[in-house]
């Protein structure tokens, strides 16, 4: 399935994420990281604690709707794998973002933001990782 | 006042990956796919957060505190281990099956689409799932 070229709109939303980034760390010293997030709403400790992952959470969920809301088409979300595939992968980055201590977001953007060889390498890995999945289910498989 | 700034940020966020086209699985293959049906953009999505994220940090960090809690709070080990590196290499793995990350699954539960529940649901089974094991091995490994 082809998808259309947006560098523009890409480059866009990339500035926009590294602001929330810029941000996050200004006001509250946080790593925007969505798997630390995600992870810390499953972890009941500190409540005022919850309460600020699930209020950047409810605001991320917002986004398409108030991209809906301001440009009258909702956001395209091709259906590129079968449920099945989406269900085993989901469990897959779990698993590997519980061991790798990040993702695309906190490694990709927020670490190697502050030059942290961890990130640098965790990102190179993950990547090459998806890259190298991507040949193989679609060009050998 | 910590909430309401909580819920902006994630906003900002959120818009960012719906405008980027992170918001979308297909796109994000694409990304991977350098020799089928590539679609570079994700690049650009990667060099407009830095682009913002870099020297954002380097001012940010360069202050005493945060503005609304005590202190930065910063990953404090600088160790590359097999952990990181395998770890990473298996979220490759299951965001080239599947298409999303973390990242890009929570802002689009806003689309109410059915792969993205899927998809969490999935997460945060395989989240639990690591924190048991971890915590298993840690009893193991813990000396008497």
């Amino acid at each position: 399935m082809e998808t259309e070229f947006t560098p523009l709109a890409s480059f866009g939303g990339g500035l926009l994420i590294g602001a929330a980034a810029v941000l996050l760390m200004a006001l509250h010293g946080r790593i925007l990281g969505a798997t630390g997030i995600l992870g810390g709403l499953f972890r009941l400790s500190d409540l005022s604690d919850w309460a600020l992952r699930a209020a950047l959470v409810a605001g991320m969920a917002a986004g398409p709707l108030v991209y809906l809301l301001a440009t009258g088409t909702a956001p395209e979300l091709g259906q590129p794998v079968p449920a099945w595939a989406v269900a085993l992968g989901g469990l897959i980055v779990g698993l590997g973002v519980s061991y790798g201590g990040g993702c695309t977001s906190g490694h990709g953007v927020c670490g190697i933001a502050r030059f942290s060889r961890r990130s640098v390498v965790a990102t190179i890995c993950f990547m090459a990782s998806a890259v190298l999945t991507v040949f193989v289910l679609r060009h050998v498989v | 006042m910590r909430l309401v700034s909580a819920f902006v940020i994630g906003l900002v966020f959120g818009l960012g990956i719906t405008v980027s086209g992170m918001i979308n699985p297909a796109k994000v293959l694409n990304f991977f796919d350098l020799f089928g049906t590539w679609d570079p953009s994700l690049a650009f999505v990667m060099g407009g957060a830095l682009a913002v994220a870099i020297p954002g940090y380097r001012l940010v960090l360069a202050r005493q505190a945060p503005a609304m809690a005590p202190r930065f709070q910063l990953p404090d080990t600088q160790v590359v281990d097999l952990r990181l590196v395998l770890g990473s290499a298996v979220f490759g793995l299951g965001w080239g099956i599947a298409g999303f990350c973390p990242g890009g699954a929570l802002p689009a539960l806003g689309t109410g689409e059915r792969d993205v529940y899927i998809f969490l649901a999935a997460l945060v089974a395989g989240l639990l799932i690591a924190r048991w094991l971890q915590a298993r091995s840690a009893l193991v490994t813990r000396p008497l």
